[in-house]
């Protein structure tokens, strides 16, 4: 075992799928796919065809337009028929841009120019090949590889694979790691010289057999892998949570606000990195990926290589059709993935499980009672938090307390929540609480922009008056002056004449104070 | 196209529910209890029945009055876990209306005056046997049975109960633990080897100390099984080793030893079954050390000088008077913020 274990957390199993030995099944392309433009986090690339345009498979069809962002490949060959936003299971619901190929099964896939010569690459040109060929974080997170690439720290002294894989329902990475294991570690030692990481650590979870013996074998026949790790993980949720994965490996506890960067180091899903590799060595984009089918709710759990925008109703199919007890259609992962309202939802680039479950794998009729305070949510929570205290205070309506807790520290594991036994849906109200953090704070941002918009209008105006009284000043100060010596100035003068004369003005002026302009 | 309900995550099985965690503690209470009723007689089990039934019935009737589902609260176990601990703390030929006052006072007054589960500041059941302490000081001292002795069958102890009177022959004064005859004798001066000499006192072990060994039992499996937080139970328990040895090594005849003070009196009880109750207790893992141990201090204030035998139950007040307070000051560094 690598390194020091983080406190809380929960030893959990790891799937079936995870653990068996099987080959992946491949899934052909549907009679329709639907490829969003986002399928990262960050902003949506374009759609670069026309309606009524051939693409073939492996062919641009939507550009980046920044740097948080990655281009977007045809999954299949075919036509393009629609252009339109479609539903694509985001949390929120908001519909995404896709485009609509009518595949025609021909299996002509182009290209990108393959790049023997990486070894001269520096990481700014690695992150254009990584961007080119729509790598994202395979992981669940699709952050778009090369902006986490082209922002790594300089010292890059870690850069650690992540072959976790702690969800007990999730299974995809150890597909990858046991049948694609010399792309993983091809994958690794690319990103490690790149970067030039002094250590390059691929940490597996130790329940994977089959999975770390294909790394290790993949690693003794890599001549450049000589210096790789391949470390054993616990199998503890949520190991592969960014945070426990660095303190575990690295032995760097990162704060609620630090990134892995900021301690010279850098994560990438196994995925990811053997995708990294395919698009490098032979310039292949991103345009399947793998997914688990699983739960007990789909007959025949497996393990399936899916082009992109397959609805996830084919993946189910694949896997045998739903079983009678089908309840709940999930995307991700058991602790914290989005349930969908449907099955006609395009895989993504994240979408690395489809679950479905049963009724007897929920807690359907479970009622919601009160805290008991047994500290249980405490103890399990891998962020030491007080989990209780921190959803009394959002219940509450509390937020700022909540923040005081340590809301920010939360990682959203879900955790807490499994082992409430008043069944209080814990992590629903943290991601309330959270909500309305980030709401609250992008509310103050605009307060403080209209605070300080106002501030410096008062300055304008405080220096515009100031202009004017000085202006004005000036003016009276050269009429008297023009009048001669006959008004000399009142540092000239001894104090009784000019008081004197001070009060001869004032009384003037109160003479024929009607209109605005006394003076 | 299929469709799907949503959810919120995680999508898990449903963790152990409240109701199954009342239902281990009353499982863990069984072996001491039965124990008890061997000891003292059927009257021990005569009061589970009578305080559960009360306890019921106040806890019906405070739902009603405050409009909250009697659905979901009325066999949510809590109010079982409450009624038990108190019937374990009075004599078992204790009359009616003790098991009705305590049971009014434990639910009606510290759970549901308070906002019900969850919400009371004090343990219910210490917080009943506190007021019918002070209300009938004599009834619930007298305990009846001391080794050797006839132990009352169930139809005795039933009409015991319901009558207030105790069954003939019954020789009610002698009636006193050996920690109220220790107390007692104490007070007037007696070093520790006279008292034993007491004809009250010797014989085999007072069933207090066997009872406390079957609780114990049960305790621990709960530890096992993390209803209860072991660090509760230990805590009280290293208190009392701690506190108590150095006057014991002292002088042993003015002080009692500290097996002495685990096994006589509730103590064990408490410090598994009592101490542990989350809602009154501290929350965090510290706090709950804190907690233990400022418990098993004052036990031993309160029997060394306290006016009642044993100070359990305003020990326990107590503490859960200051549990705020502890778990404020000892909430848990978070990840990131060191070890
Ligand atoms: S696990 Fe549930 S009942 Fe226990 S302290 Fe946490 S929120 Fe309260
Ligand atoms: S969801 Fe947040 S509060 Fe709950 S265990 Fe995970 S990190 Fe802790």
């Amino acid at each position: 075992m690598a390194g020091a274990r983080f406190s809380g957390g929960a030893a959990i199993e790891p799937s079936p799928l995870a653990v068996e030995d099987r080959p992946l099944a491949r899934l052909p392309a549907p009679s329709r796919v639907y490829v969003p433009m986002l399928q990262h986090q960050g902003t949506p690339a374009r759609p670069c065809v026309g309606v009524g345009q051939r693409v073939a498979r492996g062919e641009r069809i939507g550009v980046a337009l920044d740097e948080y962002s990655a281009d977007v490949h045809a999954s299949c060959s075919g036509v393009v028929r629609v252009i339109a936003a479609r539903e694509c299971g985001h949390p929120s619901g908001r519909a995404v841009t896709c485009i609509g190929i009518d595949c025609d099964g021909g299996d002509d896939f182009v290209t990108l120019p393959p790049l023997p010569g990486w070894r001269q690459l520096d990481r700014f040109e690695l992150a254009a090949r990584l961007q080119a060929a729509g790598i994202v974080g395979l992981g669940g997170a699709a952050f778009p590889a090369a902006a986490k690439l082209a922002t790594a720290s300089l010292d890059t002294h870690t850069l650690i694979v992540n072959g976790a894989e702690s969800d007990p329902c999730a299974g995809s990475d150890a597909a990858v790691m046991r049948l694609r294991g010399d792309d993983v570690v091809a994958g690794a030692v690319m990103l490690g010289h790149v970067l030039s990481a002094r250590r390059v650590v691929i940490a597996v979870n130790a329940a994977l057999m089959p999975a770390l013996s294909a790394l290790h074998r993949a690693r003794a026949a890599n001549g450049d892998a000589t210096d790789i790790e391949v470390v054993e993980l616990p199998a503890h949720y949520p190991q592969g949570s960014e945070r426990q994965l660095v303190y575990t490996v690295a032995s760097e506890s990162l704060g609620a606000d630090e990134l892995p960067r900021d301690r010279g180091v850098l994560v990438f899903n196994v995925a990811t990195a053997a995708a990294a590799w395919r698009a490098v060595a032979h310039g292949e984009a991103l345009v399947s990926r793998v997914v688990t089918v699983a739960g007990r709710g789909v007959r025949e759990p497996c393990t399936l290589e899916v082009p992109l925008g397959t609805p996830i109703a084919d993946l189910v199919a694949a896997a045998g059709g739903y079983a009678e007890d089908a309840r709940r259609l999930v995307a991700g992962g058991a602790m914290a993935g989005p349930s969908l309202p449907h099955d006609d939802i395009p895989v993504a680039k994240g979408t690395y499980n489809v679950l479905v479950l049963s009724s007897a794998e929920l807690q359907l009729d479970a009622v919601d009672m009160p805290c008991i305070r047994c500290g249980e949510c405490a103890r399990v929570c891998p962020s030491r938090l007080l989990p209780q205290s921190i959803v009394a205070d959002i219940r509450g309506g509390d937020t700022a307390t909540a923040i005081e807790r340590g809301l920010d520290d939360c990682i959203e594991c879900g955790l807490c929540d499994t082992v409430c036994p008043s069944h209080i849906p814990l992590l629903h109200w943290l991601r309330h609480g959270i909500g309305e953090a980030t709401i609250a704070a992008s509310e103050r941002a605009l307060a403080d922009r209209s605070r300080m918009a106002h501030h410096a209008r008062n300055a304008r105006l405080a220096m515009l008056a100031e202009e004017r009284s000085r202006r004005l000043a000036e003016r009276e100060r050269a009429a008297l002056a023009n009048r001669g010596p006959a008004a000399p100035s009142a540092a000239a003068m001894p104090d009784v004449l000019a008081a004197a004369l001070a009060k001869a003005r004032a009384g003037l002026r109160s003479d024929n104070d009607n209109g605005p302009s006394g003076s | 196209m299929r469709t799907f309900e949503t959810a919120q995550a995680p999508h898990r099985p449903p963790a152990r529910s409240l109701r199954s965690v009342m239902l281990l503690v009353c499982a863990a209470l069984l072996p001491g209890t039965l124990v008890q009723a061997v000891m003292l007689g059927s009257g021990v089990i005569v009061q589970v029945l009578l305080c559960t039934t009360f306890a019921l019935l106040v806890e019906a009737v405070m739902l009603r009055l405050r409009g909250q589902p009697l659905s979901r609260f009325l066999f949510d176990g809590s109010a079982l876990v409450t009624a038990w601990l108190f019937a374990l703390c009075i004599p078992p030929l204790a009359p009616w209306w003790i098991a009705a006052t305590g049971m009014l006072a434990a639910i009606g007054m510290a759970k549901q005056a308070f906002g019900g589960l969850g919400r009371n500041p004090f343990n219910p059941a210490m917080v009943g046997y506190v007021l019918v302490l002070l209300c009938w000081p004599l009834e619930v001292s007298r305990w009846g049975a001391t080794p050797g002795d006839w132990v009352p069958g169930v139809v005795d102890s039933v009409r015991a109960v319901i009558t207030g009177a105790f069954p003939g022959g019954w020789d009610a004064v002698t009636g006193a633990t050996p920690l109220t005859v220790e107390h007692e004798l104490m007070a007037r001066g007696m070093t520790l080897p006279e008292i034993q000499a007491d004809a009250r006192i010797t014989g085999s072990p007072h069933p207090a100390s066997w009872s406390a060994l079957a609780f114990a039992l049960g305790g621990l499996a709960l530890c096992a099984l993390r209803v209860v937080d072991w660090r509760t139970p230990l805590s009280v328990i290293g208190g009392i080793v701690l506190l108590a040895t150095p006057p014991w090594i002292l002088d042993g005849d003015l002080n009692a030893s500290p097996l002495h003070h685990l096994l006589s009196g509730g103590l064990v009880l408490a410090a598994f079954f009592i101490a542990s109750d989350p809602v009154s207790g501290a929350g965090t893992a510290r706090g709950r050390w804190l907690f233990g141990f400022g418990f098993a201090a004052l036990v031993l204030v309160f029997r060394a000088w306290g006016p009642h035998p044993d100070g359990i139950a305003f020990a326990i007040l107590l503490m859960n008077g200051l549990a705020p307070l502890i778990d404020r000051y000892t909430a848990p560094r978070r990840f990131g913020q060191g070890r």
